[in-house]
Formats: C-alpha cells, structure tokens, sequence
C-alpha cells in the first residue's frame, strides 16, 4: 500500500489516538519530572462553629506568583521517580546496608510502596495468566463437543464473569465470601473451620483475589479459544484418526499446535490487565492485603490533596512495567511479521 | 472437532459432562443467586444472621407478607429513574461500537495491506498505548474539558471510549484482515478500482463475521465502563453503571442497596438477548481467524 | 377528584413561587457540586427551588466530588459556582485559590446567619456551614445491663466492658468500628493521638512528629480494640460498621453523630436493637480531658472564578437552602444542623456534648490530608501484627515526607 493511501486510511483512528492517549502521556511524563512549588506559609487564625486556632496556611498570592513563572511547576528531574513512594533507591541501598541477610533485605524492601505493590501484582499476573488459559482452554474443548442445541446456553451463562461489571460483581461476591455468607460459610463447613475468614488473612487475600481473576477472565480465553477450534482442519484431524493418535494426542499435536497463535493473542492482552489489577482490590476492600500500581495510582488521586506528579510518575512505571513484562511476546511477533512481509 | 463423527466413550462424556456442569455453576451461581436474593429485602440478602435466609426471605416475608418483592426493582426503575441511565448507556453503547468499528476498519485494513515496517512499530505503539492505566488518562482530561464546556455530556464520553478502545480494536482487526486473502482486493484494484473502491466492494462484504467479534468487545467494554462514564458524565447522563455505584455511594441509606441489587440484574438482561441473538455471528466471526496474535 | 388536582397543582405552583420569592434572585447561573448523603441532598433541593427565568440552578451531588471539583472550579468561568465541602475537603480549594471571601455578600444578603455559622480563615468568610458532625459512643442500653456494666467514659472502660461482655458470652465480638484501611482507620488513629494529647506537626511548619510515646500508645488501644472487633475489621467502613450494629452483633462503637439517625429505624433491623441504641459523648483516653474524637462541619463555597452576577445567585440560592424552614420532621434527623431555630433532636446529643467538652476540629491544615493518606496506607500493617508500633510511624512518617516534598510543602 502506498504511503499516502495508507496515511489517509489510518488518519481517524490515529487522530484518535494522538487526541486522548498519545497527548495525555506526553503531559503525564511532563508532570512525573515536575514538583509543586515551594508553598509559602503564613501564620493564620481560623474561625468556624467550634471556636478559633492558630494554623499555617498557604498564602496563595505568593505561590500563584511562582507558580504563574513556571507554570509547569519546579523542575524535580527524576526525583520523584526514585522518593520513597517509587523505587525508592536511598532506601533500597540503606537496606542493603544494614540488613544481616537476604532474608531481612527483602522483608525491608517489601515494606515500601512501590515493592509491595509489585510483589502482588507480580504473582498475581504470573499466577492468574497461565491458569485462566488453561481453564479457557479446557471449558472451549469441553463446551465443543457439546450437544449443538446446548451451546448456545452454555455459551450465555460462561460469559457472564466476563460481562457483570467487576465493580458490581466483586460488591455482591465480596458479601457471598464473608464468614456469615454463602461461599464463606460453605468454605468453613469444608475446611472444618469455624473461625475461616477469607478477609482477615493476607494469603488468604491473595488466593481470593487471584480466583476471581481467574474466573473474571477465563470467558475471555474460551470465546477466544472456542473460535480457533471451529477452524480446526477436518483432514489433519482426521488423517491424525487413522492414523490411531489416540484423543490426547490429537490434542497435544494437532489442537494445541492450531490454536498456539490465539494463546499469544490472549496471553498478550491478558498479561497487560492483569499486571494493571485494580478493580477487584478494590471492591473486595483488599487494600491492607494487597495492592497494585493502579491502587497506589488511584490512592494518590483520591485523597484529600493529590498527589498529581506522584500519580503520573506511577502510571509511567506501570507502562514500562507492561512495556518489560510483553517483550517477549512483541518479539515472537517482531519475528512473525518479518517471516509474513 | 466434528463431535458427531466422533464416538465419545461414556466416561469420556460422563467426565465432559461433569466438567461443563462443573464450570457452569463457578460461572453462574453468583448471578443466579442475585437474580434471586434481587426479589428479597436487603436484610435476607445480606443476611447477617443465617445465610439461608437469603434462599428461604424469612425477612421478606416478615416486612412484606410474602417470600418475593418487587421493592428493589420499583425503586430502581420508577423513584430512581433507571430507564434514563439504560437509554443513556445505549446511546453511548450504540456510537461507541459504530464510530470504532468505523475508524477501527479503516485502520485495521491499512495496517494489514501495508508491508513497510512502521506497520509493526505502529501496532507496539498502540499496544503501549493501552498500558495506560485509564484513572490516570481519565484525572487528565477533566481540566480541559471543563475548561472547554465539554464536561458531563455523551458525545465526549463515546469519543473518549472509542479512543480508549482504539489500540485492542486495531489489534483484532488487523489480525482479521490479515486472514482475507491479498488477491482479492489487490485484484479488484487492477481492474481499475482504487483502493478505497477495492475496500469498499470487495472487502466490506467479506469482513462481517471479524467486526462483529470486534463490535461484541467493544460493546462489552462501553457497556461495562466505570471508570471513564463515573468521572466524566454529569448526574443527568449518567450511564447504568455509575448509575448503579450512586445507589451505594459513601452513605449507604436503607434500601439503596437493593436497588442497585435489582438494577445489576437489570442490566445483565439485555445482554443475554444479545448474546443469544448474535450467538452464531459471535461464534462464526471468531471462526473466520477474527483473533490471531 | 379533578378539582383536587387542580388545588394540588395550584398549591404547588404558589409552593414554588413562594421558594423563588424567598431566594430573591433575577438571573445568573448556579452549580453546586458535594457529596451525596441525605443532609447535602437537603441543601441540594433547596437551592434546586430557585430556578426560575433567567436563574439556572444545576446540582451534582455524588461520592466522587472530590475527584473533580478542583478541576470543575479552575476554568474561568468555572462550571461549577459553588462546592460543598467540609474542615478537610475546603483546603484543597483555598491551596489552589479556587474559593472567593464571602464578607461583602455575607455583609449584603447574610442577613440571619449566625456568626458560628461562618468559617473564617484570616479574617476573611471563606464559608458558610449548615451543620456539625463529630464521632462519639454508641452502645447497647441491654447488652451493657445484662453484661452489668456502666456506660464508658473512657476507651478504657470500654475495653473492660468488651471483655466482660465477651467472657459472659453475650456476644463475640462486641466492639464495632469503621476501621477500613485507608481514610478511616487513619480517622481513628487520629482521633485517638489527638486523645492522648498528641500533636502532628512541630508547631508552625509541616514538619511531621508522631512517632512518639502518645503515637505508640495510640496504635495500641487501637490494637486492644480490635481483639474485640469482626476479624475482618480491615474492611468494614462506617457502612458495614453499622449493618453490624443493626444485625445485633456489637453493643459498643464510636460512630459519626450523623450514622445515628438510621441506627434508630426498624427498617432492616430488629425491634431489639433499634429500643435499645443509645448515644453518649465521646470517650477520652489514657486520662486525658480531650476526647478523643474530632469536630467536623459540612459548609458551602462561592468559587472565585466566576461572574459577581453568578456569585451572587449561588450565595443567594445556598442561603435560601439553609434557611430555617427547611427543617421539618424529615430533615431534622438528618443532621445536627447549624441552622437558626434547629431544636437538637436525640439523636444529636452526642454531637452536642463532644463541642461542650472541647473536642478539638479536624485542622485545617494545607498538609493534614497527605498526613492522613499516609496513615491510611501504613497502619495496616501494625494492626496486622507485620511490624513495632515504632516502625508503622516512621513508615507514616517518611511516606508523608515524600509526599510533602512533592507537593511543595517540604523542602
């Protein structure tokens, strides 16, 4: 195609794109290496239904006038990328320091933020991304040799993980799993244990936080999968029967072999939502237990003063983060398109 | 797998069986059990005390002399107004999933017939694109948008959506025309169409079953929004989801919670006549190699 | 029946124009932006009333107005003309100048506000509030008779209470609290220091100082507590906190004053629970005469950024919200107004009795908020058992320092 047809057919959606992502993180990188400006004090006196004190307060007229010179704020350079909130290097090589063993060292380094944070969203993403593919895979296997008439229904009712929203979702199963509620209570009769709660323990937490991910995703694997196996070639298949490959081994050199390009696919998209976990931590009010970069984002964001720069240099982690954990994957796909054009 | 030609040995089928009915009930359970305890007041839904009384609503019965009430549903849909927030979201629904199928073709087609190498790089662009976590895409706009008028109404939240969802459609679509064989429009061209006419004949017709797919994601993700519609949408355009979380809110009054109880279901129904109605388009789309990495 | 109707009708149409005769406004544009609970919503619909030829009066009351008032204010002309806010929420306005000085309006229209109405900060009126809330003792008038205890005045007492009542087997887990991580728990943790005397900053800088003996003892009463409380205390905000309490299984929290008012419905709760809640003042602790709680009042702005037309229209339409005869029986409840003429109901004895005891305010500090977000995220882990007292607040401590240096208030 020639390079003028091709800018004219990918104006619209690159237009798009420019306007409302590529321009936002343009400015979210301009802010994650600006700080606020030096606030100047003055002494005030407030009054209100409870009687007067003495508190500091912003004098605005001072600060608008700095802030109207550098209206970007102060110039931090990577400062707030390595505060303790980040990477939190001086702390990190503090640690390394004084602690005795590797032990220590690493129970120091998962007291800060931004590691905590990535200890979940780490285990979380390499725990849930595999599993749900195998189980997408097996329910798309299991639900093809259903009965045609069945399908239909089965395909409904395994969607709807995927299509109740997450935050309404996870309010009623964040009931159906306390102590007093139906899973909860199922939970302790089976494990023979009264005082079961699967919000009080952080490990816990974490297992219950890793099978909603599982169960929220997996429809998205099997619509996906289910697809590849409808396209299937009959005469592999059944040469591969003649040829008395018993049903396993079909599967392992023929399915799994066919369907190898849509695992990509998912892991792909799979791998990027779930390190950026979010939504189930929290409306399952995960957050003494487990948190994620997106939390902390959203924590920053939500507080009473917020922490703009602080947000924004999180959220440029996050994409580095993604950028780091797909490499592998853009590189089998750098290799395939080179192997295509 | 052509299952008819296929023997399966009985306890291969009891296993299969099992397993499919195993897995139904992990997937549906929770919404069947808020389908039902969604006709109970809050206490037996939530019920501190015993949770059978959820199934049994012995509460129901004592505050409203019989084992189901429509409470929750009245209150979402008349006193509460739903009905808006279910318009709203399909206006927003509606444009979402044509203007993206709209750019999101046009795109996808020239990324696929195009073999120089800022086609790769175009799509790890997008991809990086999409590790944008949405909050912090969201907090940015609010400022110029307010700035600009353009805060709290519809069209600027489909174009936000359309833009959020750009780089996964791209992504699909891409893939999907890859799977339409290159003669086909490359000789519609060397009878004398050009590009746009090749597209327009020769590939519209062909591409259905890959846009559906990709329309059925978007119309998900729209649909089920929060992030983007609870920052940018004004009280009176809000779309259900918001909707919903406003029955909760910080301060939970008494029955609110039942209501959004009702209105989850609520919400859930249309799309099971959608699913049911583009089952096969769903089924046979992906078929034609919608998705492939 | 049609004359019915139509007297109705009539009825309303006077209604009306009655409610835009007292607001006495002619044209400009009003746009309130608050939070959610019934009390705004009171105000709300007040201001609402106004509308009329050439008065435009919009309202979006909602959890998130927090996420974007700042933003809704900064435009010139800002969309919204007036925030609702409380002695936390208003400084984020005043940080980033967004609030105008009310004195000339108050001065021109203010007629009938009473002077605690007005919140004023170095001289200047930068609000006006319309009601109180603090947090203070509930318990179980039965409970605590048939476990034979007194009412506690003390977080002492309330920790031997909650032992005699779980050791005679009465309920388990007798003490509630909205102890969530995040806001709330950081709430708690402020009001106990602030009931062991303690200071958060050195005075007149923001300089952060809580790592100290009334910090430590602070996290453990709050510790103490939380032996009696639902093992799932991490999660339970105010709501859950209080459909605890309806369903019967705590007999003592500290609650806010307005939680009170549903606490005392039969709706969703037995008829047990709802005879026998009782409030009283804030506990003290560790001897000390402060209570170890914090005043809050809910009050609304004008924003700078727009017209003195539309300035004031929206001071005219919040006056009129809060004027006395909006109290009646279905909003006196709701909130211990600061209104002209508001007659406590029995449910605001708590509040009432914390501002006589000289229950300090929640400062109005520019950096209280990055103090109590880092709080929030880093008691967790003490409460947990994951580390010292002593570590949890320098933890806290450095977390807010980084914060502070980001937003400036820190060098």
């Amino acid at each position: 195609m020639k390079h003028r047809t091709f800018f004219w057919f990918f104006l619209p959606t690159a237009l798009a794109m420019l306007l409302f992502i590529a321009m936002p993180i343009v400015s979210v990188i301009t802010q994650s290496l600006h700080t606020a400006h030096d606030q100047v004090f003055i002494e005030v006196e407030n009054c209100g239904p409870f009687g007067c004190e003495k508190e500091v307060s912003v004098d605005t007229e001072a600060t608008e006038k700095i802030r109207r010179e550098q209206p970007l704020g102060k110039w931090a350079g990577l400062t707030i990328y390595l505060d303790r909130g980040h990477l939190a290097t001086a702390e990190v090589a503090e640690a390394w320091r004084t602690s005795a063993d590797i032990g220590s060292f690493l129970s120091t380094i998962n007291n800060l933020p931004f590691y905590r944070a990535m200890s979940f969203t780490l285990t979380y993403t390499f725990v849930v991304t595999p599993l749900l593919i195998i189980l997408g895979f097996m329910i798309a296997v299991a639900v093809n040799a259903l009965n045609q008439k069945l399908k239909g229904l089965v395909i409904f009712f395994s969607l709807l993980p995927m299509i109740v929203t997450p935050l309404i979702g996870s309010l009623i199963l964040f009931w159906m799993i306390d102590a007093r509620g139906v899973i909860g209570s199922g939970l302790q009769w089976l494990a023979g244990d009264p005082d079961l709660s699967l919000k009080a323990s952080t490990g816990l937490t974490w297992i219950m936080l890793m099978v909603y991910g599982i169960w929220h995703s997996a429809p998205f694997a099997f619509v996906v999968f289910y697809a590849g196996l409808q396209t299937l070639p009959q005469d592999t298949l059944e040469s591969a029967m003649i040829d008395g490959a018993s049903r396993w081994q079909r599967i392992r050199y023929v399915v799994i072999p066919h369907i190898l390009p849509l695992v990509t696919f998912v892991a792909l998209i799979q791998l990027m939502d779930n390190f950026r976990v979010f939504e189930p931590i929290v409306g399952f009010n995960a957050e003494a237990h487990a948190t994620s970069l997106s939390w902390i984002i959203y924590n920053d964001l939500g507080g009473e003063t917020r922490l703009l720069s602080s947000a924004a240099t999180s959220s440029v982690l996050t994409i580095i983060g993604v950028a780091i954990l797909l490499s592998p994957v853009l590189v089998r796909t750098w290799r395939d398109f080179n192997r295509k054009t | 797998m052509a299952s008819a030609a296929e023997k399966q040995p009985m306890g291969l089928r009891i296993f299969l069986y099992g397993f499919v009915v195993f897995w139904l009930i992990l997937a549906a359970f929770p919404f069947l059990w808020t389908l039902w305890g969604s006709f109970k007041v809050e206490l037996d839904f939530f019920s501190k005390a015993d949770w059978t009384n959820a199934l049994s609503g012995a509460r129901t019965m004592a505050e409203t002399g019989s084992a189901f009430t429509g409470a929750g549903y009245e209150g979402a849909w008349v006193q509460e107004e739903f009905w808006k927030a279910v318009i709203n979201t399909f206006l927003v629904c509606f444009f979402v999933v044509c203007t993206s199928l709209t750019i999101g073709t046009l795109g996808g087609y020239a990324l696929s017939r195009s073999g120089y190498r800022y086609t790769f790089w175009l799509l790890i662009l997008a991809l990086i694109f999409r590790a944008m976590p949405p909050i912090t895409l969201v907090s940015g706009y609010l400022l110029p948008f307010f700035e600009w008028n353009l805060w709290g109404i519809l069209p600027t939240t489909i174009i936000v959506l359309v833009a959020i969802n750009q780089p996964f459609t791209l992504w699909m679509l891409h893939s999907f025309f890859q799977k339409i064989p290159k003669d086909l429009d490359e000789s519609a061209m060397v009878d004398g169409c050009t590009r746009f006419q090749a597209f327009r004949h020769v590939i519209i017709p062909v591409m259905w079953p890959g846009v559906i797919t990709t329309g059925l994601f978007s119309f998900l993700l729209a649909y089920n929004d929060f992030a983007v519609t609870a920052m940018l949408l004004s009280k009176e355009n809000q779309t259900m989801v918001p909707k919903i979380a406003s029955f909760l809110g910080t301060t939970q009054t008494e029955g609110n919670v039942m209501f959004a109880v009702a209105s989850v279901v609520s919400a859930t129904a249309p799309l099971f006549v959608l699913v049911m109605f583009f089952q096969r388009q769903i089924v046979s789309g992906l078929t034609a190699g919608a998705v492939k990495g | 029946m049609i004359k019915k109707i139509l007297l109705a009708s009539t009825l309303a149409l006077a209604a009306t124009a009655s409610a835009q005769a007292a607001c006495d406004i002619n044209s400009g544009r009003v746009s309130i932006v608050g939070n959610e609970f019934p009390a705004i919503q009171t105000i709300g619909k007040g201001a609402m009333a106004c509308a009329g030829a050439g008065v435009e009066v919009k309202t979006n009351l909602t959890a998130d107005h927090q996420k974007i008032n700042v933003a809704g204010m900064t435009g010139n002309p800002a969309e919204y003309t007036s925030a609702i806010v409380a002695n936390s929420s208003i400084v984020a306005l005043m940080n980033n100048d967004l609030i105008r000085p009310l004195d000339d309006l108050v001065a021109k229209f203010g007629a009938g506000l009473k002077k605690n109405q007005l919140i004023t900060v170095n001289g200047k009126i930068m609000a006006v509030a319309f009601m109180a809330n603090a947090q203070h003792l509930v318990y179980r008038k039965d409970v605590l008779e048939k476990a034979g205890v007194g009412v506690p005045k003390t977080y002492e007492d309330m920790l031997a209470a909650a032992k005699t009542i779980r050791d005679k087997g009465i309920l388990q887990n007798p003490v509630g609290g909205a102890y969530k991580a995040g806001w709330n728990i950081a709430q708690e943790f402020n009001n106990m220091y602030i009931g062991y005397g303690g200071e958060f900053f050195k005075a007149g800088t923001a300089e952060v100082s809580i790592n100290n003996e009334k910090g430590v003892a602070a996290l453990k009463m709050m510790k103490d507590l939380s032996a009696y409380m639902n093992p799932d205390y991490l999660t339970h905000d105010s709501n859950a906190t209080s459909a605890e309490w309806k369903a019967g299984n705590v007999a003592i929290m500290n609650m806010w004053g307005s939680r009170v008012g549903p606490l005392r419905e039969t709706e969703g709760s037995s008829q047990v629970v709802v005879d026998n809640t009782a409030i009283d003042a804030p506990m003290t602790v560790g001897g000390g005469k402060t209570p170890a709680t914090t005043l809050w009042w809910d009050g609304w702005t004008v924003s700078k950024n727009i017209s003195d037309e539309d300035a004031e229209a929206t001071f005219k339409a919040l006056k009129a919200a809060i004027d006395p005869s909006i109290l009646n029986d279905e909003t006196k409840p709701q909130a211990v107004w600061l209104i002209d003429g508001y007659q406590p109901t029995a449910a605001a004895v708590g509040v009432f009795a914390a501002a006589s005891m000289g229950t300090r305010p929640y400062p109005m500090r520019p950096f209280q908020g990055l103090l109590h977000s880092a709080l929030g995220a880093e008691l967790a882990d003490y409460m947990q058992g994951k580390e010292s007292a002593e570590k949890t607040l320098a933890d806290v401590e450095a977390a807010y320092t980084a914060a502070a240096k980001e937003k400036g208030f820190l060098k």
